[in-house]
């Protein structure tokens, strides 16, 4: 298949494209993976918290810290990303903290959720707005 | 910290203190054409500490003319609430007489016509009068500025911002943090800041790779001043790599950092300190929202939004001060600190009237001794103002439909963008166009005019993307400059809508013709984040442009319609 210049230039604008729009969430894939992790228990909201930008500074690599003292597992998902799971940390007894920080690659604005199973086996979530911008024009 | 039924005497000392303080009465003595150094300088000393705040000077060393927003619309929690008051509202809300001096200073109208009467405001020789006033009552006030200090002229951007701290240095502030200044690049910032006499904050600046507090800045200072231990905690631009080119300063990370400053100020409090002053530059919605966050701030010195309030606001313990841009305004704070917290304050806003504040001789001298080399390009005369040019507004100004005028024709393209920043001084009808104005509104590190094509579907998210960096009902969500500036395209917005529903009725102006998103469009632009952008600097393009039209001339521009305001 031939493609002319001026289609091949087309493309790359709209590839650049597909990378600014906010993604919407897949929720039907969140809300498997969440009863997945949970076994279908309700959650709370306090108990753990997520530390992450509010507009990302370079969305292929965005850091965020997520923390839940007692915990023994967070689960960490990218609602908005072509494959949600991001990350899942399990903190044996021994753990001096249930904190853990790492980059993520988000493909849009999006939520970010996190989830804990907390010490008393309950579960909590959280979950923050995370923008993917252009950039420029700032005053 | 202070109590309830304390902090309620405070406040309603306040307000009585905000009238006693002068701002109505110099309005009224002004009208009758008797304003002076003395009125607006008049103060009467209070409490045990003096604040002097100043912020985005853009590098103005010499008094400028500055036309203050007609439209700036609050969205969110801060429709309808100020800093989004402009004109006759702005004046009512005040108790501002039309066509007195804080009309002229605070509101948009009639300004050609009081700008003629009143005459330019600021100049750093003029703000020396004011702080070395301040100090000879209070030797020991603290000067804080704000930042977008290094950035904004000719001669900051041919000096590389030593113009800037040449003469800072001779203002002797006690404390600065940062924005624009970045845009020198990391390591003309590095060797600035390693020579500052005096401290370079900012809680939020870290280091890029290693998510942690960077070396070069620190998060506060500590200062003994009237018997009181004062921190002040730094908070830089949080976008800076967002809103301006993060390649220029790839080792540093920014963001608001909420949590970290609570930290900060829970850090000071446990070290000692009686009073926690923020020297910010999230811009105004954003510092109010933080107040609200964060516990154990007393004053938050605002900046970035080029905001000028008469009077603080108040959020909870918390009181905002919000000193314009330019060099327009000086704001004086006085405040009672005993028993470890603020215990009243009395604020003014002293506006910077040029021709009624001395210049302060020495001040004069090194301002000039900056400007003596670059004297011949700075004053040649490029044409002519055949109406007011200004900047300041959400969607539009005089000044950049003539640089989108420029960027269509000298570019040959159908749609230009020029970026919404809101420095830049306005221009009086019939006045001349010199080189140092056309800096005054394009000088930055990243001026190439590029010329590129996009697909109408691609505009619209240009378009969206800048809408809600700039009506986010979230404050922590917006960036603070204004819309990007649109020539030879006409549209409809929303604000009250989300990201993607806001902007409509794309229209291509030449034609009248809808957009169609699968077309290509030639679209001309400047002040591009992207690394490697080609073409001209803006100030070619922009001084070309005007030499051969001699007059320009922009008339009404009707090619935004807004809803939701």
């Amino acid at each position: 298949m031939n493609f002319t210049r001026r289609e091949t230039m087309a493309m790359a604008v709209g590839a650049a494209l597909t990378s600014f729009l906010p993604f919407r969430a897949n929720a039907a894939v969140v809300d498997d993976l969440i009863a997945e992790f949970t076994g279908g228990a309700e959650m709370g909201e306090e108990g753990v918290t997520l530390t992450a930008p509010e507009i990302a500074e370079n969305g292929n690599t965005v850091p965020i810290e997520v923390s839940a003292p007692g915990a023994s597992a967070i689960l960490i998902l990218a609602a908005g990303n072509p494959t949600p799971p991001v990350a899942e940390f399990k903190f044996g007894p021994l753990a001096g903290s249930q904190t853990a920080s790492t980059r993520i690659r988000l493909a849009g604005t999006q939520d970010v959720i996190a989830i804990a199973q907390l010490g008393d086996g309950s579960f909590a979530r959280t979950s923050k707005t995370i923008k993917v911008t252009i950039g420029g024009c700032g005053g | 910290m202070i109590s309830r039924r304390d902090f309620m005497q405070v406040s309603m000392a306040a307000s009585a203190l905000v009238g006693a303080s002068g701002f109505g009465n110099w309005s009224r003595l002004a009208a009758q054409q008797r304003l002076t150094q003395d009125q607006l300088l008049q103060f009467d000393s209070f409490g045990n500490v003096s604040l002097i705040h100043i912020t985005d000077i853009h590098a103005q060393l010499k008094p400028v003319y500055f036309r203050e927003p007609e439209i700036n619309i609050g969205v969110g929690p801060n429709r309808g609430e100020v800093p989004h008051v402009t004109g006759a509202d702005f004046r009512k809300m005040y108790g501002i007489e039309d066509g007195s001096p804080a009309a002229y200073a605070l509101t948009y109208n009639d300004f050609s016509a009081l700008a003629a009467e009143y005459g330019r405001i600021g100049g750093l020789d003029r703000i020396a009068t004011v702080v070395n006033a301040i100090r000879a009552e209070r030797p020991d006030a603290l000067l804080l500025d704000g930042g977008d200090t290094w950035h904004g002229s000719y001669t900051c951007h041919h000096t590389a911002g030593q113009d800037m701290v040449n003469v800072m240095n001779g203002l002797k502030p006690d404390a600065m943090t940062f924005h624009w200044e970045f845009t020198l690049g990391s390591d003309r910032v590095k060797d600035i800041v390693a020579g500052l006499p005096f401290a370079a904050l900012g809680q939020n600046i870290f280091d890029a790779e290693w998510d942690e507090p960077a070396e070069a800045f620190a998060p506060y200072q500590f200062f003994e001043r009237g018997g009181v231990k004062i921190a002040v905690i730094g908070q830089a631009f949080p976008y800076m790599p967002i809103a301006n080119p993060g390649w220029m300063f790839p080792e540093y990370s920014f963001g608001i950092r909420d949590a970290h400053m609570q930290q900060m100020v829970d850090e000071v409090r446990g070290q000692g300190a009686e009073l926690v002053v923020l020297l910010s530059h999230n811009g105004f919605d954003v510092d109010k929202k933080m107040a609200g966050i964060v516990s154990g701030i007393d004053v938050i010195l605002t900046g970035h939004t080029h905001d000028a309030l008469p009077e603080p606001v108040l959020v909870g313990e918390t009181i905002l001060i919000a000193s314009g841009s330019n060099g327009k305004f000086v704001s004086r704070v006085d405040l009672d600190v005993r028993d470890g917290r603020m215990m009243g304050f009395r604020h003014k806003l002293i506006p910077v009237f040029a021709d009624v504040i001395a210049p302060d001789p020495a001040m004069t001298a090194l301002v000039d001794e900056q400007r003596a080399p670059f004297q011949a390009e700075l004053s040649e005369v490029i044409g002519t103002a055949g109406a007011l040019l200004y900047r300041r507004g959400n969607f539009n100004g005089s000044w950049d439909d003539v640089i989108c005028d420029a960027l269509l024709s000298e570019r040959d393209a159908e749609i230009a963008l020029s970026p919404g920043v809101r420095w830049g001084p306005s221009i009086l009808p019939g006045q001349d166009i010199t080189r140092e104005d056309i800096w005054g509104v394009t000088a930055m590190s990243y001026p190439n005019a590029y010329r590129t094509e996009m697909t109408g579907e691609f505009l619209k998210v240009v378009m969206e993307d800048v809408a809600d960096n700039l009506f986010n009902p979230d404050p922590f969500y917006q960036q603070g400059g204004d819309m990007v500036r649109v020539g030879g395209m006409g549209y409809r917005i929303d604000v009250t809508k989300p990201q993607g529903d806001r902007i409509s009725e794309m229209t291509l102006l030449s034609s009248g013709e809808a957009i169609d998103p699968a077309r290509n469009y030639v679209v001309a632009g400047w002040a591009s984040v992207n690394e490697g952008t080609e073409g001209p600097p803006i100030w070619d393009v922009v001084e070309s442009h005007i030499r051969k039209q001699g007059t320009v001339s922009p008339t009404e521009n009707t090619s935004v319609t807004v809803a939701g305001a």
